[in-house]
């Protein structure tokens, strides 16, 4: 594949991250942050929110998983992670967030254990979608190219 | 990262802006550190807030602003930021994913200076160094800063987008151009005055570093003293002789002020015109009030009158010990202009009260002790009102007329500032005690055993104030059938201060003395610049309006006076 594809592929790709709501605003400011002096701030900036998030998710299952459930200790991590996730613009994953607090809120331990699988599994989709952009742009630096910049 | 002191914020500012990120979220403490990187400034990142305070109080003078997360597993972030302000004294902005009202007002309240929605934008960012220089200008405005000022200019002409000192106009810089079109002095700040330094030191006249002037003054005589000789004796390391100088300049124009009026006054009476001083009268006195002794701890020369006039303008009529004890402090003798006077006083009062006590109060409280200026201890004011710490207020001018003529009635004076709480203390006045004249602030009649306090809520006690504060003359004149005791007068301030807490000295002086605000809370400043001015023919824009003629007030007050249990006869 030539640069030019690889290039017109990454910009596609990211589109639909976009599009399909996996990815906010705030995703693009990263992108912008983005310069010489940091040319991998936005996959340092992601890995970070990677390692993180696993504690936080390990945090709340553990939290629920409580004889007694401290509600607002699961709360507590909820918001973290919804603080975690608005930095890198992961807008599925705090929209979750937002649904889990309900629940807390409410108490709802059942509705808090299907947030925490939602959680989980908007959570790894993203992982894995921003692994397949991060290659797509390892593979246009390694054939010579530059990032597309985005709007 | 850290520059100290040589910022080059000032070379072009806002960049070079030392912000310290307070996040315990790894992910936006990268992202912040590189967003403020963008923005040019300095950026220093902490994940703790512990940490943070730590670094905070290593370097007091290395930040010029703070960004904190609300919700930090260590510490609350409203606790840093209260924490922050207190100690620091630097301007912090909050910041949190949840947007909720009662958060940002909570945040408000424990004096945030903005509060951020995550995720935090780049433009955003780019303009919280306004909190910075906002801070300064005020800080401009406070005590002899100088080097504030000129700080502030430099950064401004530095600037491009400034347009060379006008974006500061009138009323911010006002002070600084008429100051600088004042004489010369300042010289004492000069040499710290220093570009480079991130926060210059100001030579804040605290109640203690003013008593040690004051009773270095006295061990060498009043009319042999000199900067040189006061500073030896002082011992206070930092202070230099400038300093010293132009404080001293200060305090004997305060001093022949208050002679001034003195003479000038003694046959005024109650009248009710410009507050001035009745000549030599004013001065709060407490029991024990003018005392040769306590003369003589002045060193200064005075008639039996002037005695008291000084006496007061060098002592803080309160007791030192007692909480909250305010003296009115004779800051800062230095002319200032008017204006400056006036902004610093407002900037000023925040941190000290002052109150004079003045009159020594019935000596149910121990008041006789201590009549200096000394400075409420700052936290005093910084607390919330309910604290009621004893300050006096010093109902200056006004006082001062009244008090002349019957040094020994108590005149309730109605100070109500947000900032103090004043204690009636001693309500009753005790018209047999020679020279003690009380000014109990009528809000607080029913508080406080310590008289001396003056409670001062903004709003009400201005105006009431000034009502009391004219009606003074009215109510001092009705003391006239006291037996009049020598002297003990209660040093007013200007009588614009009439709401003020404790600005003694310098009533007709003028606003020269509004030095004296330095010391006040900033509230209080206001509203007394606001009589101040009044009297001198400014109006009055507080709902006092009706206070113009005292008698007319002179209802109020002493229904006022009466409600509260002053006893003064009229």
């Amino acid at each position: 594949m030539d640069v030019g594809q690889l290039q017109r592929q990454f910009t596609d790709y990211t589109a639909s991250l976009f599009r399909e709501g996996f990815l906010d605003d705030q995703f693009t400011q990263l992108q912008k942050l983005q310069d010489e002096n940091n040319p991998d701030f936005v996959f340092e900036v992601v890995s970070l929110f990677f390692d993180d998030s696993e504690k936080l998710v390990n945090n709340m299952a553990k939290a629920l998983e409580q004889q007694t459930v401290e509600f607002k200790q699961v709360d507590a991590h909820v918001h973290q992670f919804k603080g975690s996730s608005s930095s890198v613009g992961a807008h599925r994953v705090k929209n979750v967030c937002v649904t889990f607090r309900n629940f807390c809120e409410q108490q709802n331990i059942e509705g808090c254990k299907r947030c925490l699988q939602q959680l989980r599994h908007e959570y790894s989709l993203l992982k894995s979608k921003l692994e397949t952009l991060f290659r797509l742009e390892q593979q246009i630096i390694a054939a010579g190219g530059s990032i597309p910049m985005v709007e | 990262m850290e520059s100290g002191f040589c910022s080059p914020r000032t070379d072009a500012f806002p960049a070079g802006l030392r912000v310290l990120v307070v996040d315990d979220d790894p992910t936006w403490l990268k992202i912040l550190e590189k967003m403020l990187k963008k923005c040019s400034y300095e950026v220093t990142t902490c994940c703790l807030a512990r940490d943070a305070l730590n670094m905070l109080r290593e370097r007091k003078d290395g930040f010029d602003i703070v960004i904190s997360d609300v919700n930090m597993p260590d510490m609350d972030g409203f606790k840093l930021l209260e924490h922050v302000g207190l100690e620091m004294d630097l301007p912090v902005i909050m910041m949190s994913v949840d947007g909720e009202t009662s958060r940002v007002m909570k945040g408000v309240q424990h004096g945030a200076c903005d509060y951020l929605l995550k995720p935090v934008r780049m433009k955003e960012l780019k303009n919280i160094w306004q909190h910075v220089f906002r801070k300064k200008i005020h800080e401009g405005k406070d005590v002899e800063s100088y080097e504030c000022m000129r700080e502030i200019h430099m950064i401004m002409s530095r600037s491009d987008e400034f347009d060379d000192g006008h974006q500061l106009n009138g009323g911010e810089l006002g002070a600084t151009r008429k100051r600088k079109d004042m004489e010369n002095r300042r010289h004492d700040d000069q040499e710290s005055v220093d570009p480079s330094t991130s926060k210059k030191a100001r030579v804040v006249w605290s109640v203690d570093l003013h008593q040690k002037f004051v009773d270095a003054v006295n061990q060498i005589g009043f009319d042999k003293v000199g900067p040189k000789k006061i500073l030896d004796l002082m011992n206070v390391p930092w202070l230099t002789r400038e300093n010293v100088a132009s404080h001293l300049q200060k305090y004997r124009l305060y001093l022949s002020r208050l002679q001034k009026e003195n003479e000038l006054k003694t046959s005024e009476g109650m009248k009710q015109q410009d507050f001035t001083f009745p000549a030599g009268s004013l001065g709060f006195q407490t029991s024990t009030l003018i005392h040769p002794k306590d003369a003589a701890n002045c060193n200064l020369k005075y008639t039996g009158n002037n005695m008291l006039l000084i006496d007061m303008g060098t002592r803080i009529c309160r007791e030192a010990d007692k909480k909250g004890t305010v003296s009115i402090l004779p800051m800062d003798l230095k002319e200032t202009s008017t204006s400056n006077f006036l902004d610093s006083q407002r900037a000023n009062v925040s941190s000290q009260t002052i109150l004079s006590r003045p009159f020594n109060y019935q000596s149910s409280q121990s008041n006789t002790t201590s009549q200096k200026w000394n400075e409420v201890p700052m936290e005093q004011f910084k607390q919330p009102p309910k604290q009621e710490p004893e300050a006096y207020a010093l109902l200056e001018d006004d006082f001062s007329h009244a008090l002349q003529s019957a040094p020994q009635h108590h005149v309730q004076v109605d100070l109500q500032c947000s900032a103090y709480s004043v204690g009636p203390g001693t309500a009753v006045p005790e018209r047999d005690k020679p020279g003690s004249v009380m000014i109990t602030p009528m809000c607080s009649q029913s508080r406080s055993n310590h008289s001396q306090i003056v409670n001062l809520e903004a709003s009400d006690a201005i105006s009431s104030f000034k009502v009391g504060m004219k009606n003074q003359m009215i109510g001092l004149n009705c003391l006239n059938d006291c037996e009049p005791i020598q002297q003990k007068i209660f040093t007013v301030g200007d009588s614009s201060l009439g709401s003020q807490v404790g600005c003694a000295y310098t009533e007709s002086i003028g606003l020269q003395d509004i030095d004296l605000f330095d010391y006040y809370n900033s509230e209080l400043i206001d509203e007394l610049e606001t009589s101040y001015y009044a009297d001198l023919g400014f109006n009055w824009d507080n709902d006092c309006d009706s206070v113009q003629n005292p008698f007319v007030d002179q209802g109020l007050f002493t229904a006022r006076a009466e409600a509260s249990g002053v006893c003064y006869p009229g």
